[in-house]
């Protein structure tokens, strides 16, 4: 016998074999493989951390600040957390008992689902949306419902939606707004018409909130604001968007302490505590890095109203996105798939976007693009696209 | 600083049409804007941000300290309007610290340089010395970072 010989197949996890690889992998590759590709297709921030909180990291690390921290984060960080939650969103969260900070907003989305979801439990998922939802909900043995929204809603969760695919067995609604990728959001009186179905049920919301510091009209809402639902709702919140902290990985869950002290014995188990030098850079972020924070925002703003304007021009309907840094322009005109748009677009001219239905089937027929660039980088892709659809216009 | 001047500064040649896009105005209203902002002499002209190395590598730029004598009636105000009034001149400013005024002259070699600065500047009866640093490369100019390339090191795609 060889003893070399092993048989992953029977040795790797059903559940892990059928997640399907994440959909971008493909375009990534094209545009690796070629010279001179200018890229639109990032969800990150082009901007580095504000420099205060950079300076705060190097002071700890020469003071050696290199331990563990406790498992749910430092106490002071928590409390600044809490303050924030406070002053953005008006609700307060208890620091000692309703507040972990994580792993980037992605831990916090994994620990929330996984306290929840067991076997045969349905997740509504409002979709079009960052891709990371369903397979942590299948990992769990539960079974991902999407609700599909619509351009012509703005890309909202409409209360007649969300009502027709509850069942008996709906656990959890994931809300993903500001959304990724159609920079929809969801105002007060649209969040009243979900929590108007919500209140009284045993359902919970998994509120992503990772880009409510980029909101472009008015002030971002939360839902678990609204009356009778903060004990529904755990919100999910991060220093990568907003702070462009994205490589520091670090997020923040809160919630009811009943569903968080849960969450913090996954996290405790797993992680054992979050990154602590991003810890100490993040608790400068939040007391002193606000003016940076409205800085960035009102640089992706104008970049926002330059590049919607630039597709409505080049007859690619785009809705006027309210949030986070994309937008999703519908390229239904044009015949072709959004892969093949995407594919097409890379060999001919060299730009690299993602294809809308890398978030969700009802995201075929449009195509995400970020505008987390300088605005010289964005007009140089807007040509290139613009000289594109001439072309396909010619073939035809 | 007023968004607008802010733009103009990184590319003048934006349009007034992407310009009231981007400012969410209208384009009569950046006209508008724009021609008060001239006519103020707070936009006093536009202009090209040249990479000289790289239009010509044999160009020289100098920074020159002068050390001078203010004039009794005008103060240093006439001595810079004779500088400013040689056409290798580029900039012409009043410092505080060590020295007075600060030149900066290009030419296309350093002995073109030296000699304006020995044969012009020095010769200037208020000026009391001169010091000459010449450029050796520039890594950002006008806001603009130029001869080293700013990577993006994000990767092409991410979710």
């Amino acid at each position: 016998m060889d003893n070399t010989v092993i048989d992953y197949d029977k040795v790797l996890s059903q559940r892990i074999k059928n997640i399907k690889p994440s959909g971008i992998r493909k375009y990534f590759d094209i545009a690796e493989s070629m010279e001179g590709v200018i890229s639109l297709g990032v969800g990150e921030p082009d901007f580095k951390t504000p420099w205060v909180a950079r300076r705060e990291a190097v002071r700890v690390l020469e003071k050696g600040k290199t331990t563990y921290t406790a498992n749910a984060g430092l106490m002071t960080l928590r409390e600044e957390c809490a303050k924030y939650f406070r002053r953005t969103i008006g609700v307060n969260y208890d620091p000692a008992s309703e507040v972990v900070i994580t792993v980037g907003g992605s831990e916090g989305i994994d620990l929330t689902i996984r306290s929840m979801i067991s076997d045969g439990d349905e997740v509504l998922i409002v979709e079009p949306c960052f891709v990371c939802y369903d397979p942590i909900v299948s990992l769990c043995g539960g079974v991902p419902v999407a609700i599909e929204t619509k351009a012509e809603d703005d890309f909202r969760l409409t209360a007649e939606e969300l009502r027709e695919k509850i069942t008996e067995r709906t656990k959890l609604l994931v809300l993903p707004y500001p959304n990724n990728p159609t920079g929809a959001i969801m105002k007060k009186e649209d969040l009243e018409e979900i929590a108007k179905v919500l209140r009284g049920t045993d359902i919970m919301v998994l509120s992503d909130e990772i880009y409510s510091e980029l909101t472009y009209s008015g002030e971002h809402v939360s839902i678990s604001s609204l009356e009778g639902m903060r004990e529904r709702t755990v919100v999910i919140n991060g220093f990568s968007k907003a702070f462009a902290m994205t490589g520091w990985r670090l997020g923040i869950a809160a919630g009811p302490k009943e569903v968080i002290s849960q969450m913090l014995k996954l996290h405790q188990y797993a992680i054992m505590s979050s990154p602590t030098v991003s810890q100490y850079a993040a608790i400068t972020a939040l007391r002193e890095c606000g003016d940076d924070v409205r800085k960035m925002r009102e640089e992706y703003d104008m970049r926002r109203r330059y590049i919607v304007d630039a597709f409505n021009k080049l007859g690619l309907s785009c809705f006027t996105p309210m949030g986070a840094f994309y937008v999703f322009p519908c390229i239904k005109s044009t015949g072709l798939t959004s892969g093949e748009f995407c594919e097409k677009l890379v060999y001919s001219k060299k730009v690299a976007v993602v294809p809308g239905s890398a978030f969700g089937k009802c995201g075929e027929g449009f195509i995400r693009v970020s505008y987390a660039y300088s605005l010289s980088h964005l007009m140089e892709a807007v040509k290139r696209i613009g000289e594109f659809l001439k072309e396909l216009d010619n073939d035809r | 600083m007023d968004k607008l001047i802010e733009l103009l500064k990184t590319n003048a040649r934006l349009s007034d049409p992407e310009l009231a896009v981007m400012l969410g105005r209208s384009e009569e209203q950046v006209a508008k804007d724009i021609r008060e902002l001239e006519e103020r002499g707070v936009i006093r002209g536009y202009s090209a941000i040249v990479d000289e190395a790289a239009y010509d590598p044999d160009l020289v730029t100098a920074l020159i300290e002068l050390k001078v004598t203010p004039q009794s009636q005008s103060g240093y105000d006439e001595i810079a309007a004779t500088i400013a009034a040689f056409e290798q001149v580029e900039s012409v400013r009043l410092m505080s610290g060590a020295y007075d005024i600060l030149v900066s002259v290009t030419g296309s070699n350093i002995r073109e340089v030296s000699r304006f600065v020995a044969e012009n500047l020095a010769a200037i009866d208020a000026v009391q010395s001169t010091t000459t640093h010449f450029l050796l490369k520039s890594y950002k100019v006008n806001g603009l970072t130029i001869g080293f390339e700013d990577k993006d090191e994000r990767g092409w795609i991410t979710p």
